[in-house]
């Protein structure tokens, strides 16, 4: 074999052919429509393994129908949604879920937005202090006409 | 710090982040696998030779072995089957078939054609088994020692670099019933 | 000999493109007026390259030149006309020589609309954009040349993939790319200053309509790829944080603050270092998301096929235009400092904020977008981050700027109160509330606790935007076309706001398996299902099914989606069928045959979903209207300029 490398992932595409983003309609019905909401956001949460960003909900391959048949079984056994994810990561890892779990691993993306908006808040009251002190000096007429 | 360099501060290390994103790139498909480094799933599923009898986890305990994951189906899986083959005539380890998602006849009639690389083949229909393993794809090949825990998965075709290169070293050597 | 034609134009084009660069750079440097003359000519000489090379490409499309080996790769004799142009761009090769073209078109524009900018920096704009262009020519005549034969000729060709040969996907990427590229003008005109060592509100002025007008070439763009995918993807959905898309939406995010901080520059002569800052962050991100779509580093659905090795090479192009423009902007941005003052509540203050939010919304979508790829650089394990992630994380940037919006609106420059405006503001925000509630719990009788919120926000958007327009028509005034397009595209925003709130509300989605005959109820209609039959098209066949709509009895729509085979590359697509009915939009896809005539159907039914895209459009013409204003035209800046010398200070 002269690249092994490139023959690895032709066999890993050739599992991932089928994964085109075609439609996957799933009809399953659980008894409750309460069951059936837990099912749909539980479908929708998880990643299908073998397409490029869809979810289990959505994906035609029959990897994901077999997935969907394993929540779908899980809850009818009156699983909790957390030990379904539980089944799904301890299998696949945290590249099944598609809302990061937060961990010491992934803290740092789930603070970011709140680190930002801090730094953003500081940089506000800096500036604002600022240029509030600066129109005592501050003679310059301004046109009020020309908006914007 | 002048806040005016702050923009390049922010720069460098994300060039540095994307160019590490590159090398690996060509891996992004593969997912590391949660198994590695903790006990094989059981199973208890039909023998693909004969249907009442069954293949067992625990019947595999105390030995190491490869466990292929393949179909008829799967152009990946004809690419590795001569490897497969050269792993059985090395007589190292056996290697345990899980027939996932396939047809029975067309499956024992491939391996009639191509010939039997596996000690034994479990067959899989419905795909619980698999997903017990966190399969995603076929090929996947998992190497499993006597104490029962998963020590490397190869994801793809299993190549005759990898055989030498990533599974050999691991397994002590030692003699295989039958060779 | 046409393939070898275009090659050959596209080499010549390289050159072009780097004595652009080299004359626009250097001749304003050294004072050589020969070198900087001879800008304009290599535009135009680069163009014409650029635009032959094009055309021999298309006519290589057109002709089935399957000894092409892009064309072999993408076309197919079975392919309809208007399919194998648009082919041209469907992958790697040929949608980077569509960035080039309209580089080059953009190029061509920027020189014409020159004429009334002092020369030398005219043609330092010009330089960094043949820098640009120079650096695109290179990477694909290095790495991905579309002229390449096949040795021998194929038969025939692996046909475009059938999810591209839909219309709207067809005109995306030339309208996406018009709004990209555009951000490289802003970008050229704040290195040139930076170059130059000037930056003033002179400046401001000549930037905006060309920021303004790639702004909402862009938003058009976006706005097609989500209707596209809303129709053609089957799932109903529109915006999927997958990382291209997100890719889009950065740039638009730091393109609006960006147009807003041009407007402060422009009239007060602040936020110039923020200006320089946005745009070169702007067009940062574009070239970023060129890098992202084609290196193969990001999981996603619209990647063209991954090639490590041009993604060194867009890194590095990536490392000298960005690294240079930083340090460009780390030299000369200190001396941007200027003494003007504001309150709280002026409208200076209110813009700093929409910048602040917009680009922490903008930090918070590229931190999701890259996690991945950093979660697993640090060795941190395999990270995915998906809509549950982004979007509560994007909302908590959106909601404050939508609610400081209106406040913004009608706010004073410099020593503006906003509690001049209270009344105005209050009775505003009062009208929406109760729009809000009537629209929750009286047309839709279910909903969350955001859905008023957000409708509120959205109509108080759109009532501050009203008020001075309707005030000045009544009171016979005149109003300026900036004004207006300012209103225009706040409306739009208005809209959008409101439209999304109301999908995100009140979706009703349904999965059903139907037998021939039999149907079901959803959202106040009946869909039956009528079974499917068999249907051909040019380069396709598959089955049709057939849905009868109804509403209380009386028929609404007959809906006819279809499952196609592509017979060359296998392909199963899934056409829904769409109708809107009372501003609903109901969506049927057909799922798998069940066996037996039965079928598994999706019915969907969106409330004003299609709202999104024409407020989109809104915000886009909104755009245009304000670049079109008179102050950025030629004749009235010859005025201005005469008038600021006479009485020595600038009149704007």
């Amino acid at each position: 074999m002269k690249h092994p490398a490139a023959v690895a992932i032709l066999g890993v595409l050739a599992a991932l052919a089928p994964a085109l983003p075609a439609l996957a309609v799933d009809p399953t019905q659980m008894p409750t429509p309460e069951l059936q909401a837990h099912y749909l956001a539980l479908t929708h949460e998880f990643r299908c393994m073998q397409c490029q960003n869809e979810a289990l909900a959505d994906s035609p391959v029959s990897l994901a129908a077999d997935l969907r048949a394993e929540v779908r079984d899980m809850l009818l056994a009156g699983k909790s949604d957390a030990e379904v994810r539980a089944f799904m990561v301890a299998r696949y890892g945290d590249f099944i879920l598609f809302r990061p779990r937060f961990t010491a691993r992934t803290a740092w993306l789930w603070l970011a937005p709140w680190v930002l908006l801090l730094i953003g808040a500081i940089v506000l009251t800096r500036v604002v202090r600022a240029r509030r002190a600066l129109l005592d000096q501050d003679f310059e007429p301004v046109d009020e006409d020309a908006r914007p | 710090m002048n806040r005016f360099v702050l923009p390049m501060a922010v720069f460098v290390p994300l060039v540095v982040i994307l160019a590490i994103g590159i090398r690996h790139a060509p891996e992004k498909d593969i997912i590391a696998s949660p198994l590695v480094g903790k006990p094989a799933p059981s199973f208890s599923l039909p023998d693909l030779a004969d249907a009442s009898r069954a293949v067992r986890s625990t019947d595999l305990k105390g030995r190491w072995y490869l466990f292929n994951v393949w179909g008829t189906w799967c152009g990946g899986c004809r690419a590795e089957h001569d490897t497969l083959l050269e792993i059985q005539r090395a007589g190292v380890l056996p290697v345990v078939g899980l027939d996932w998602k396939d047809d029975d006849t067309e499956a024992r009639a491939w391996l009639q054609q191509l010939g039997n690389p596996y000690e034994v083949v479990a067959v899989d229909h419905a795909g619980r088994a698999a997903i017990d393993w966190g399969v995603y794809g076929a090929p996947e090949t998992f190497l499993v020692n006597p104490q029962g825990i998963v020590v490397y998965k190869v994801v793809g075709s299993l190549t005759h670099d990898v055989w030498t290169r990533e599974i050999l070293p691991r397994v002590p050597r030692q003699p295989f019933p039958g060779s | 000999m046409l393939p070898e034609l275009g090659h050959f134009a596209l080499i010549l084009a390289l050159l072009l493109a780097g004595l652009q660069a080299f004359f626009g750079i250097f001749g304003p440097m050294f004072g050589r007026e020969r070198w900087t003359s001879a800008v304009p000519p290599a535009v135009a000489g680069q163009f014409v390259m650029v635009a032959t090379a094009v055309g021999c490409l298309a006519a290589s499309f057109i002709g089935d030149d399957f000894s092409v080996r892009y064309v072999a790769a993408n076309s197919n004799s079975a392919l309809p006309i208007f399919y194998r142009v648009s082919a041209l761009w469907g992958a790697h090769e040929g949608s980077l020589l569509l960035w080039i073209l309209l580089l080059a078109a953009w190029t061509v524009a920027v020189s014409i609309g020159a004429a009334r900018l002092p020369r030398r920096f005219a043609a330092r704009v010009l330089g960094v954009l043949g820098l640009v262009s120079f650096g695109f020519l290179l990477f694909t005549l290095a790495t991905s040349n579309p002229f390449l034969r096949l040795d021998p000729p194929a038969g025939d060709g692996a046909d475009l993939n059938p999810i591209l040969q839909d219309p709207a996907l067809a005109v995306h990427p030339p309208i996406l790319y018009t709004g990209y590229v555009g951000f490289a003008v802003a970008f050229a005109f704040a290195c040139a200053a930076m170059l130059e060592g000037r930056l003033d509100q002179e400046w401001a002025r000549w930037t905006r309509p060309w920021t303004t007008t790639a702004w909402a070439f862009l938003t058009c763009g976006i706005a097609l790829g989500s209707f596209w995918a809303y129709y053609e993807l089957g799932w109903g959905g529109f915006w999927f944080w997958d990382p291209v898309e997100n890719a889009s939406f950065m740039p638009w995010l730091v393109g609006t603050a960006l147009v807003h901080s041009l407007a402060v520059t422009d009239k007060r002569g602040l936020f110039k270092s923020w200006t320089l800052l946005l745009a070169i962050l702007a067009f940062s991100l574009s070239m970023l998301g060129t890098f992202l779509v084609r290196s193969g580093v990001l999981v996603s659905v619209h990647s063209f096929a991954a090639d490590p090795a041009r993604g060194i090479f867009i890194l590095a192009f990536l490392v000298l235009m960005i690294g240079g423009a930083l340090s460009l902007y780390a030299w000369r941005a200190p001396l941007l400092k200027s003494s003007a003052g504001f309150e709280l509540g002026a409208r200076e203050s209110l813009l700093l904020f929409n910048n602040v939010l917009l680009v922490t919304a903008a930090a918070t979508v590229f931190a999701g977008t890259l996690a991945p790829l950093v979660s697993d650089a640090l060795k941190l394990g395999t990270l995915s981050v998906g809509a549950p992630y982004f979007n509560p994380t994007f909302m908590l940037s959106m909601l404050p700027l939508m609610a400081l919006l209106p406040l913004g609106i009608h706010s004073s420059w410099k020593r503006g109160r906003l509690s001049d405006k209270q009344r105005t503001l209050l009775m505003t925000l009062a009208l929406a509330v109760v729009f809000a509630l009537g629209l929750a719990f009286g047309i839709y009788s279910h909903g969350q606790v955001l859905t008023p919120v957000g409708a509120a926000l959205g109509a108080w958007i759109i009532l501050a935007s009203l008020v001075d327009p309707l005030d000045r028509w009544r009171r016979g005034l005149s109003l300026s076309r900036a004004v207006l397009g300012m209103s225009i595209a706040h409306i739009g925003i208005g809209l959008a706001v409101i439209a999304l709130t109301t999908v995100q509300s009140f979706t009703l989605e349904r999965d059903v398996a139907l037998a021939p005959g039999a149907g079901t109820a959803a959202g106040g209609y009946e869909f039956r299902f009528e079974g499917v039959a068999p249907i051909e098209g040019p380069n396709y066949d598959g089955v049709g099914g057939t849905i009868v709509v109804t509403r209380g009895g009386a028929p609404v729509a007959v809906l006819k989606p279809q499952k196609r085979q592509y017979w060359v590359q296998h392909q199963l697509t899934t056409e829904t069928a769409i109708h809107m009915s009372r501003g609903n939009n109901l969506l049927v896809a057909l799922g798998d045959d069940l066996g037996a005539g039965r079928w598994s159907v999706r019915i969907q039914i969106r409330p004003l979903v299609s709202l999104i895209w024409l407020a989109a459009l809104i915000m886009a013409i909104g755009g245009a209207v304000a670049s079109s204003d008179r102050r950025y035209r030629p004749a009235r800046a010859v005025q201005e300029a005469a008038a600021a010398s006479a009485v020595g200070e600038q009149a704007t």
